[in-house]
């Protein structure tokens, strides 16, 4: 085995690391909202609305995919009013890879954060605002810090399980080369060809690599972050 | 003046408050664990709003359901120190202390940092975190932090409730420098009477939600529902005097007290200080006339005013020793040998050792 990688597995490489980014910084924020309204805030369809953000948790991913082609498809009613509007058209993109990926990534990182914004103590809050702090300076200056382990774990989480989202990615995003290959997909494409197997192993090695690397990632940042909370 | 009169209606508990204090000074709520202390201080905070009533403060009006005002807490200006510190894990002392001052408007500034820090002796630990202090230290950032924040009042939720008996020592005397030095009025939830005795100007009694009195605290300490709250033991007049004399040998001092003078065992303060004397009513002797060749120093002339029952098998009288009273705790027999009646002439005896005495000096009220 060749130690240095070909350009189709930097490609794969490169894409599956972007795709992943770029999933967690789309998803990232509305995930702490999601977080927000489901511990926080009191609200007729909550329960539903649980379960809708669990939805990807249990559904095939390629539902989900498929799900999202009828939704962003050039006829789809989200699809059809981006084209019509902005001219843009988001299946078969490393865009719509990335929003592939965030949909199914996006429960995970809500039930992280969801437990650090369990774990924040409401007497603190109550502290800040008789010291008036107001509810959105209130939630930057000590909520958000507080649940920052929760965020950091979920987004790393996310980054490390979204660089292997495979069903929904080929489904909705589907498997060019440079585009939408990640490192999954490329690893599939390598098993159906003849004679592909060594790149299947290879490409198997470093998807393995890079998980094992991000988990360590994840569990180092997140004690250094409890350190600086002091806990 | 603090006025509050209140109702709130919470799951297996109502509470229905109304009292006014007057400001600056220090408001003691006392009453026992469960009689809504911690409710009533939320509802001034504003954290909890009541079902009805209002709270007023020097003139502001804080609520007033039935005119619709709800001030916000974060605009309230009211300091809360909580039972717990509730300090901010991610911020240094610094950190938390800049947290209020910061976000106070810069024209109700008075109250400066160095100030604070000096007068709670936390400038050496200002770069440090909250987990690398002891509980006192916790507490006595909390209070600064409060007071940073620039308040109109501050509210002291049992602060001491959480430290042991030697902590407890170590941050009154900031309470008590607190109420010396800043003329910001205080309320102060407590269920300990000693620290009732020497922080407050004002006491509320609560009990099951109800505040069953209130009133100046020399006036509150003759009254049968304080008696019942903290026991026959530490029944007592508190009297307001003034040091006459210092005897630094003997360690004592001579205060003067309504028309009398007593020798009280009370160092550390100067000539013409207000003291608070605390006399138990288990340690005044009653004579009928002056008495001779007793080891007891103090002789308070005085006239009978009430004679009751205390409720506890002994015999309470009080004696107006000339515009302040005396409490006495005496058996029956007593009663029968001594035949005490409202404006008869008696002496009250206290021994030095027995009186309990700390400088009370209060900033802006004319007492």
């Amino acid at each position: 085995m060749s130690g240095a990688l070909t350009a189709a597995e930097i490609d794969a490489l490169r894409l599956s690391l972007e795709v992943a980014a770029r999933s967690v910084a789309f998803s990232l924020p509305l995930a702490v909202l999601a977080a927000w309204l489901l511990t926080r805030v009191r609200f007729p369809g909550r329960m539903l609305f649980d379960a809708f953000v669990h939805l990807p948790l249990v559904l095939p991913p390629v539902a989900i995919g498929y799900l999202l082609l009828l939704l962003f498809g050039v006829r789809g009613p989200v699809g059809g009013w981006l084209r019509a509007h902005f001219g843009i058209a988001v299946p078969f993109t490393t865009a719509g890879a990335a929003l592939a990926t965030a949909v199914m990534t996006f429960p995970l990182m809500v039930r992280a954060i969801r437990l650090s914004l369990d774990g924040v103590d409401r007497g603190l809050e109550e502290a800040a605002r008789t010291l008036g702090a107001a509810g959105p300076d209130r939630f930057i200056s000590i909520t958000l810090p507080l649940m920052l382990p929760g965020v950091l774990a979920g987004a790393v989480t996310a980054f490390a399980a979204g660089l292997g989202e495979f069903g929904a990615v080929i489904t909705f995003a589907g498997n060019v080369p440079g585009v939408t290959r990640t490192l999954p997909l490329a690893l599939y494409t390598a098993m159906q060809l003849p004679g592909g197997e060594r790149m299947a192993l290879r490409l198997a090695i470093l998807s393995f690599a890079l998980g094992i690397l991000g988990l360590l990632a994840s569990e180092l940042l997140v004690r250094r972050v409890r350190r600086y909370l002091g806990n | 003046m603090l006025e509050v009169s209140v109702r709130k209606q919470r799951a297996g508990f109502s509470l229905s408050a109304s009292f006014a204090a007057p400001t600056p000074g220090v408001v003691a709520l006392f009453g026992r664990s469960g009689s809504g202390k911690t409710t009533l201080v939320e509802l001034i905070s504003g954290l909890l709003s009541p079902d009805s009533g209002h709270i007023l403060l020097d003139e502001a009006v804080l609520t007033d359901i039935r005119a619709g005002v709800a001030v916000p807490v974060e605009q309230r200006r009211i300091g809360y120190v909580f039972q717990e510190p509730r300090l901010f894990p991610h911020m240094t002392v610094a950190g938390n202390l800049r947290y209020g001052e910061r976000r106070a408007a810069p024209s109700a500034r008075v109250i400066c940092f160095e100030e604070v820090t000096t007068l709670l002796a936390l400038d050496s630990l200002l770069e440090r975190r909250p987990r690398q202090l002891s509980g006192g230290e916790r507490q006595r950032v909390a209070l600064a932090r409060a007071l940073l924040s620039q308040p109109r009042l501050l509210l002291l939720d049992e602060p001491l409730a959480s430290l042991d008996v030697a902590r407890r020592e170590e941050v009154l005397p900031y309470l008590e420098a607190l109420r010396e030095r800043l003329s910001i009025p205080i309320v102060y939830v407590s269920h300990q009477f000693e620290e009732v005795l020497r922080l407050a100007t004002h006491l509320v009694l609560l009990e099951a939600g109800q505040v069953v009195a209130h009133g100046a605290v020399d006036e509150m300490c003759l009254q049968p529902q304080l008696h019942a709250m903290v026991g026959p033991e530490l029944v007592g007049a508190v009297l307001e005097g003034v040091v006459a004399r210092l005897d630094p040998a003997q360690g004592s001092a001579e205060v003067t007290v309504g028309r009398g003078t007593l020798v009280v065992s009370l160092s550390d303060v100067e000539p013409g200080a207000n003291v608070r004397l605390q006399l138990l009513a288990r340690d005044v002797i009653l004579a009928i006339q002056p008495v001779q060749g007793l080891s007891v120093r103090n002789a308070l002339a005085g006239t009978v005013s009430t004679i009751r029952d205390d409720g506890y098998g002994a015999i309470l009288v009080s004696v107006d020793i000339g515009g302040a009273i005396v409490l006495a705790r005496i058996t029956q027999n007593a009663v029968h040998a001594l035949a005490p009646k409202p404006g008869n002439a008696l002496w009250a005896l206290v021994k030095a050792v027995s009186t309990r005495g700390h400088a009370f000096r209060l900033t802006g009220a004319d007492r």
